[in-house]
């Protein structure tokens, strides 16, 4: 496998992207920002009418069983998955390898697997003040009675595209294109500083 | 405005792309009906009301949608996937459609 490369290794003339505290952190660190690197990310996508066979697929290789209903999902801590549009799910891992797992389950009867493992960048946005980061980036429902844990929501910030699962009653998972990757990094960085942010 | 999508809920008209008039009918690709050609190109209703619509929810689960727009409101009536029948759907609602 390639050795994976960051895009949010920090350059000299951006502190912000360092490990450590910053904003107005004196009162306490509201936000925690971590890069998660799951080593897989896989797209899988099921032929109309194939649904149900491609979630028992999903049961098999990952343990993980989906809830019924758009966009529900569930974690484990290790591996992840959600709805992000209908018949079609995000299945991440923090191994390497989760695509020829389900090279034998998802059939071409049944639908497709996509690897996206070196086209995404997974941001984890955690602490009390999570949500209300968030919610000056996307103009969705992140209470928890709306957005319930596991489950994902597709929507985009100033045309970049985001995957969000919820993966904690505070903590976010937010998975962006590797391209836009940083730039969604010091943004969400910005919108942390007020509160007090750790980059971890 | 704010466009409920089926799978996604309600989000703002900013996540979806307009993909053109839903009275819109295709003619087959081998067809030589130039009348039936042109129809599809250029002829709309315009109406003033209600008014079947295409529009993808490019930034979210990008399913393409069959909405029901009110041209002078924009109270969206109703939401649906294209996929499948696309006809079927709210086709009715727009007035003199033959
Ligand atoms: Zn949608």
């Amino acid at each position: 496998m390639v050795e994976r490369q960051s895009p949010l290794e920090p350059a000299p003339l951006e502190p912000e992207l360092r490990t450590g505290s910053h904003g107005d952190f004196e009162h306490g660190v509201d936000v925690i920002l971590s890069e998660t690197r799951p080593r897989s990310i896989l797209q899988l996508a099921a032929w109309p009418g194939q649904e149900k066979e491609l979630i028992s697929g999903i049961r098999t290789v990952t343990g993980l069983a989906l809830p019924d209903g758009a966009g529900a999902g569930s974690t484990d801590g290790v591996k992840s998955v959600f709805g992000f549009a209908p018949g079609k799910f995000t299945v991440v891992d923090e191994a390497e390898g989760l695509g020829s797992a389900f090279a034998n389950v998802v059939t071409p009867a049944i639908g497709t697997v996509t690897d996206l493992s070196h086209g995404r960048t997974a941001i984890r946005i955690a602490g009390p003040k999570a949500e209300w980061v968030l919610a000056k980036f996307f103009a969705i429902d992140f209470a928890l009675p709306a957005f319930p844990v596991g489950a994902g929501r597709s929507t985009m910030h100033h045309d970049v595209f985001a995957q969000i699962q919820r993966t904690g009653a505070d903590q976010f998972d937010i998975y962006v294109f590797r391209s836009f990757a940083r730039s969604f990094w010091k943004a969400l960085c910005h919108a942390s500083e007020e509160v007090g942010y750790e980059v971890q | 405005m704010l466009i409920t999508c089926p799978y996604c809920g309600p989000r703002d008209v900013i996540e979806f792309t307009y993909q053109g008039d839903g009275n819109r009918e295709r003619p087959q690709p081998a067809s030589q009906d130039l009348d039936a050609w042109n129809a599809y190109v250029y002829n709309r209703l315009n109406p003033a009301g209600d008014h079947n619509e295409i529009w993808q929810h490019s930034g979210g689960c990008r399913a393409h949608l069959r909405v029901v727009r009110n041209t002078l409101t924009h109270e969206i009536s109703s939401v649906a996937f294209a996929r499948g029948d696309h006809k079927s759907v709210a086709r009715h609602k727009t007035e003199g459609k033959s």
